[in-house]
């Protein structure tokens, strides 16, 4: 059986029975049954791409290297951890009387469809799918951001989709100029998209092109990963969509399209000499950091804040991946997995929380230790792990960072250590009187699920301190792939 | 210069002056037409002229002497635009004065004398309309200028007489640029001939009128020349118009057999062009005096589209 | 001059039109008559692709064409014009944004667009290789219209001739992308066009009008 059909076949095929059959009492099992399907297809699939090396998938439609593949287990485990939360998470939404049934049979279809389209688009070979399945992501989930109705949420996902569709267009374009420098060494054949040939021929393609080409996809998809300035919609879009949205929007869809640069920056850096792609990508992901560091202190709103923190950890990558080189690249990887698994534990728990006060104002979140022990700690530990404290995994991959800009990029280390203060101060400040304080709230009439909260916090913990051999290697493999 | 061509383009001269009216008569015959009225005959103006010129002036009690030159000044200056605007042939001996510059410089002039005349006299009506004429005129001419230099760009040279010639003896071929000019030169004229979206020419006493507020203190000779030279105007923005975008068929030598068979043809291209103006004019309403900025603004914003499709599409080719 | 071929010259001339019409539906202020210049644009779109098509012989394109007029020209207009009937938004009139301005500020952006497509049309070898730069003037005014606009309608037509540009960009730069980006795209923008449609509802719901400047509530502080 091949892994990869079920990989992508679980999400689809769930995704549309639940369309259809949403309002069962079984159907929150089924979301998580297929998630841990599509879990056990891509762990398999890992494995197997792991001992024999890249392979294709229906002709040279889909292609699975160490790269992506790294990314769709992280991808499919996320989602899994997700649904299990999820499942309980509704539920109190559904008796608080925010949400209707239908409107849980939408989300349960759309977040088995956003699951296909990501990890259609982690392991397309062909770039113009690659864009189609991005766009695709992005509309399955606007209509999962306004899930409650409310004006707020109506604005948020207003404006994700327009500024996204914005952003997703200048990509579109992007796109179109690299088909034409392609096409004119690969000639007018199918397969002037499909990576797998470009990255044969990247030294021919025409560097004018190239450099029009990535400036416009690097601002397009750097919209989606929520580069600054066009940042805007990802705060309001995590602080007014359900929980579980803002989780694997900031943990995995951001991920998502940082893959797309990274698979276009290959290319870029084969055709461009000098560096070009890295230096652009290091100044965007500087600026991104700053930014959003500055704005974390001004939240009111925790999801708001998280959301801040998300923008803050993807410019650290976008800004370790334009440093290139084997290391960078590999702090960059591990960067980007501790923090996809660091921040959906902490929406998890932050969700757990505001459901439990009833509110997202941090000022009206207070002893969430008293209420419950477990939440509690969990937000504390996710806060730690998140700003880096030693020994979570955030720190292993920060450090390596800093040692490397202070290597080779000495000019960036006093913004990167002052943003890092910045954003710890505010986060730590802020979290500090939620989780110990005084306060007055009510149980769940739905026991929350803890357990997705500890088992990212674990595996962000144990690779902090310890990292196997096994996924070194692994890493490794990827970050030589990136050059 | 000969003493041929010098006739030639005294001929041209003379069929402009008895063309011009000839020309405002058939656009107000189509008009009632098209309005379902009784059509006053083709050669109304002609009578008006006549009735005009054999009154007496009377001058109102503040006149200066700039009121009463300003009209044979208009009329000189209309004169001298026909003259060089190339309707029989491109090679008369005012062709090198006849830059397009130039041109709009005249009917700049033009303008600024009849504005001024109007406000001489003191009334209320004149200052008002001579202030929404320098407002038009103010608008109308840079996007004049940025047709005439679309068309310039194609030719390599501003003298109306090489832009004729090169875009008359081109092989066919489609030019986008010169579709954006060509309709942007339409708006223009019909913001300069003071017809109907700007201004209303049947009309004689409205408060939005801009034109006949001007000459309203005029009567006897002084009116019919005014009457005289805006139907000159009329005729050449017209002869502009057909020579920028329809040029084919005027003959660059100066010999009159040449000059003679080119009459006919430009007949009847006037005579397609009055009724075209005529069509336009009976289905669009007047707008507001407010809207031409914005009118004109468009017009200005497709002879810059022209002249940018024109760099981009088809230079390097 | 004479090198340029006639189907060029009617490629240029359409790419003019759509240039054009790209203008006319930043000034204008009226939400029907601002549809229908959309429905033309794609009509425009259509017949220059498949000029295109015939005279480079390259028959997806004839696919693609008859994808845009049936899509672009015809479909998503109709679904644009029942919304706006079904909402009862007709008389939606932009009444606050300074019209000549924008016009202004689009021909500067026409100017970038071509100077920024110039250096890569000239790498190009297509018959149609001079429309890049309306292709992206195109994009640039329909993200222009975007930003300007305060009424719903408006930003989603200016969304959708965004799209269009990039699809003339795509013809003009390459003869097309392959069939299965170009099915996939079209794909996206018609669910993209059905959610926004799902979506006026709900705005509508919250807030009785379709005017973005009620949602401007998230700031940060």
């Amino acid at each position: 059986m091949d892994f990869f059909i079920l990989m992508l076949g679980f999400p689809l095929v769930s995704g549309l029975l639940l369309t259809v059959f949403g309002e069962r009492a079984w159907a929150p099992n089924l979301n998580i049954v297929a998630s841990l399907g599509t879990f056990l297809a891509s762990a398999l699939l890992t494995v197997e791409i792991v001992a024999y090396g890249p392979r294709f998938a229906f002709g040279e439609m889909f292609f699975i290297d160490s790269l992506n593949v790294f990314f769709v287990s992280l991808t499919a485990f996320v989602g899994l951890t997700t649904s299990i939360f999820s499942s309980p998470y509704m539920k109190n939404e559904q008796e608080h009387g925010r949400l209707s049934i239908p409107r849980l049979r939408l989300y349960k279809s759309m977040f088995q469809l956003f699951m296909f389209t990501m990890l259609s688009a982690l392991t397309t070979n062909n770039l113009g799918v690659l864009w189609v399945a991005m766009e695709a992501a992005t509309l399955t989930t606007v209509l999962l951001v306004s899930l409650y109705r409310t004006p707020a949420s109506l604005e948020a996902a207003w404006k994700y989709f327009i500024l996204c569709g914005v952003g997703i267009a200048q990509a579109l374009f992007g796109t179109i100029l690299l088909y034409f420098a392609a096409e004119r060494v690969l000639g007018e054949t199918g397969n002037a998209l499909l990576w797998t040939h470009l990255v044969e021929v990247k030294g021919q393609l025409e560097p004018t092109i190239m450099a029009l080409s990535f400036i416009f996809l690097l601002v397009g998809y750097g919209t989606k990963v929520g580069l600054a300035p066009l940042h805007n919609w990802l705060p309001d879009a995590h602080a007014e969509g359900p929980t579980p949205v803002s989780a694997v929007l900031s943990g995995l869809l951001l991920n998502v399209a940082l893959y797309a640069i990274l698979r276009c920056k290959v290319l870029a850096d084969g055709a461009i000499p000098g560096g070009f792609a890295g230096n652009l990508m290091m100044g965007f992901g500087l600026f991104t950091l700053v930014t959003a560091a500055f704005f974390l202190s001004r939240q009111k709103d925790i999801k708001r804040m998280f959301a801040y923190s998300s923008i803050e950890h993807m410019g650290i990558v976008t800004f370790a991946f334009g440093m290139g080189g084997a290391v960078a690249n590999f702090a960059g990887l591990l960067h980007m997995t501790m923090h996809s698994l660091t921040k959906s534990a902490i929406f998890f728990a932050v969700g757990h929380a505001t459901q439990k006060t009833g509110t997202q104002l941090m000022e009206d979140i207070r002893g969430l230790i008293k209420i419950n022990p477990v939440i509690g700690w969990g937000l504390m530990l996710g806060t730690l792990a998140i700003l880096g404290m030693p020994p979570f995994g955030v720190f292993a991959s920060e450090f390596m960072i800093l040692t490397h800009a202070m290597k080779y990029h000495p000019w960036a280390t006093p913004i990167l250590l002052t943003a890092l203060g910045v954003a710890f101060a505010a986060i730590f400040g802020k979290v500090q009187p939620m989780v110990f304080g005084e306060t007055h709230a009510k149980p769940l009439p739905h026991a929350p699920a803890i357990t997705p909260v500890f088992v990212h916090l674990s595996i962000v913990l144990m690779i902090g301190l310890y990292i196997p051999p096994y996924l070194t290697r692994w890493f490794h493999e990827a970050a030589r792939m990136l050059g | 210069m000969n003493i041929i061509g010098l006739l030639a383009q005294l001929f041209a001269i003379a069929l402009a002056l008895f063309l011009a009216p000839l020309l405002t008569g058939w656009v107000n015959q189509c008009r009632a037409w098209l309005q379902s009225r009784t059509a006053p005959p083709l050669l109304q103006p002609y009578y008006m002229l006549h009735k005009l010129f054999n009154k007496d002036v009377v001058l109102a009690h503040g006149a200066s002497s700039l009121f009463r030159f300003a009209p044979f000044i208009v009329f000189g200056c209309m004169v001298l635009a026909c003259a060089i605007v190339p309707t029989l042939s491109t090679d008369l001996p005012f062709a090198p004065a006849a830059d397009t510059i130039a041109l709009v410089g005249v009917f700049g002039l033009a303008r600024i004398f009849i504005a001024l005349a109007a406000m001489d006299v003191g009334t209320s009506f004149g200052s008002l309309g001579g202030r929404r004429e320098m407002l038009i005129g103010f608008l109308a001419e840079p996007a004049l200028l940025m047709v005439i230099f679309t068309t310039a760009l194609i030719s390599q040279s501003t003298s109306v007489a090489t832009i004729v010639e090169t875009l008359a003896q081109r092989e066919f071929a489609i030019y986008p640029s010169l579709a954006f000019a060509g309709v942007a030169f339409t708006f223009v004229s019909f913001a300069e001939n003071a017809r109907v979206p700007v201004d209303n020419p049947a009309t004689h006493l409205e408060l939005t009128m801009i034109h006949e507020a001007m000459i309203l203190e005029y009567s006897g000779r002084h009116l019919a020349l005014l009457e005289w030279a805006a139907s000159l105007k009329l005729y050449a923005y017209s002869c502009l118009g057909l020579a920028l975008f329809f040029p084919w068929g005027i003959p660059n030598g100066d010999s009159f057999p040449a000059l003679l068979a080119a009459i006919p043809l430009l007949v009847f291209k006037l005579a397609i062009g009055g009724s075209l103006l005529a069509i336009i004019e009976t289905v669009n309403a007047k707008m507001r005096i407010f809207r031409a900025p914005e009118y004109l603004g468009t017009a200005f914003l497709l002879a810059v589209l022209g002249l940018l499709v024109r760099l981009l599409l088809e230079t390097r080719v | 001059m004479s090198a340029v071929p006639f189907s060029a010259q009617i490629i240029n001339l359409f790419a003019s039109v759509i240039l054009l019409l790209a203008f006319a539906m930043l000034g204008q202020r009226r939400v029907m008559p601002l549809i229908n210049l959309f429905a033309y644009q794609g009509l425009v779109l259509a017949m220059s692709t498949a000029v295109v098509a015939f005279t480079t012989h390259q028959h997806h394109l004839y696919w693609s064409a008859g994808l845009t007029l049936l899509l672009k020209a015809l479909l998503l207009p109709w679904i644009l014009h029942r919304l706006v009937r079904r909402l009862n938004v007709k008389w939606d009139v932009e009444s606050l944004i300074a019209i000549p301005t924008t016009m202004l500020v689009g021909v500067g952006l026409v100017i970038v667009a071509f100077n920024v497509a110039l250096p890569i049309s000239q790498l190009s070898n297509t018959i149609t290789r001079g429309t890049l730069g309306i292709a992206l003037a195109t994009v640039m005014l329909a993200f222009l219209m975007m930003i300007t606009r305060t009424k719903a309608i408006p930003q989603v037509v200016g969304f959708l001739a965004m799209e269009n540009g990039l699809f003339l960009a795509a013809t003009s730069a390459t003869y097309g992308m392959p069939m299965v980006v170009e099915l996939g795209i079209a794909l996206d923008v018609l669910v993209g066009a059905i959610i926004l449609g799902v979506f006026f509802f709900q705005i509508r719901e919250q807030f009785d009008s379709l005017d973005i400047r009620n949602m401007e509530k998230l700031k940060d502080s």
